[in-house]
């Protein structure tokens, strides 16, 4: 179980937004974790690793500095997590984009292939963890 | 400049995510458990993103150029392919199974656990293999 956070989860979202909005107003670039990490991954460096290193930075210093609890569970074991982060990676690629470039920053464009990645991927997820947790009972 | 402002965006982002609780693979999953432990929180992330981003890059696009770029880098595609829709099936399969995405995963870094740091290990060798497969095409 895992506690409906309505109101932390909004100004989370918001968070999120206004992160989305600054990187375009700034850099003028579309901030999605995959498009970012890629970049770093075949030597595009400078602001994508700094946009990286926040975001590790800022739960590190929320939780070790500021003392925050915050809940966190894997379900999945370790071989499991390995074939997810394989398919996840190949996917994002020929997909081209995840939650956060297609999800966020492509529908708030309205861009109709966000849209269509959109429902594909949330559809795929709900159909793998209903097969997972309600057909063959948890991995 | 462009550094230091890039790596306080990516604050921002991180802390959306940590605190709208998709650092922690079990509560998204749990959104997509409708059968059973639901937690809607997810569709509140989202809704929270969307509505700022949207009202945002209207704002913002009607600029002529960002702050530090001469123009602003769009996605030149618009055209529906396998590709996109075949990846984004996977895609949504592997986020299924561990609940681990690219933008809760590199956050979750900062927990200090071992289980991000696994899932992008293997993500980033997945985005190596499939770049891969496709410059071979």
């Amino acid at each position: 179980m895992t506690e409906f956070t309505p109101w932390a989860s909004l100004a989370g979202g918001a968070l999120i937004g206004l992160a989305v909005v600054l990187l375009m107003a700034l850099h003028g670039r579309i901030a999605g974790m995959t498009g970012v990490l890629t970049g770093v991954l075949t030597g595009e460096r400078g602001w994508r690793l700094a946009f990286l290193a926040g975001a590790v930075l800022a739960p590190l210093l929320i939780t070790r500095v500021l003392g925050a609890e915050v809940p966190f569970a894997s379900p999945a074991g370790w071989p499991w997590i390995l074939v997810s982060g394989l398919l996840v990676g190949i996917g994002v690629t020929f997909g081209g984009g995840c939650t956060s470039g297609h999800g966020i920053c492509g529908n708030a464009r309205l861009s109709k292939r966000s849209i269509l990645a959109t429902i594909c991927f949330m559809l795929s997820a709900g159909v793998t963890v209903y097969g997972i947790r309600h057909l063959i009972g948890g991995l | 400049m462009p550094v230091i402002a890039a790596a306080l965006i990516g604050m921002i982002f991180g802390s959306g995510i940590l605190l709208g609780g998709m650092a922690n693979p079990a509560k998204v999953l749990n959104f997509f458990d409708v059968a059973g432990n639901w937690d809607p929180s997810l569709l509140f992330v989202m809704g929270g993103a969307l509505a700022v981003g949207f009202i945002g890059y209207r704002l913002v696009l009607r600029r002529p150029r960002p702050v530090f770029d001469t123009r602003f880098h769009l996605p030149a595609k618009s055209t529906i392919d396998t590709s996109l829709i075949g990846g984004s099936i996977l895609f949504g399969i592997g986020w299924g199974i561990a609940g681990f995405c690219p933008g809760g995963a590199i956050p979750g870094l900062g927990l200090l656990r071992p289980e991000p740091l696994l899932f992008l290990a293997a993500m980033s060798a997945g985005i190596l293999i499939a770049r891969r497969i496709r410059g071979a095409r």
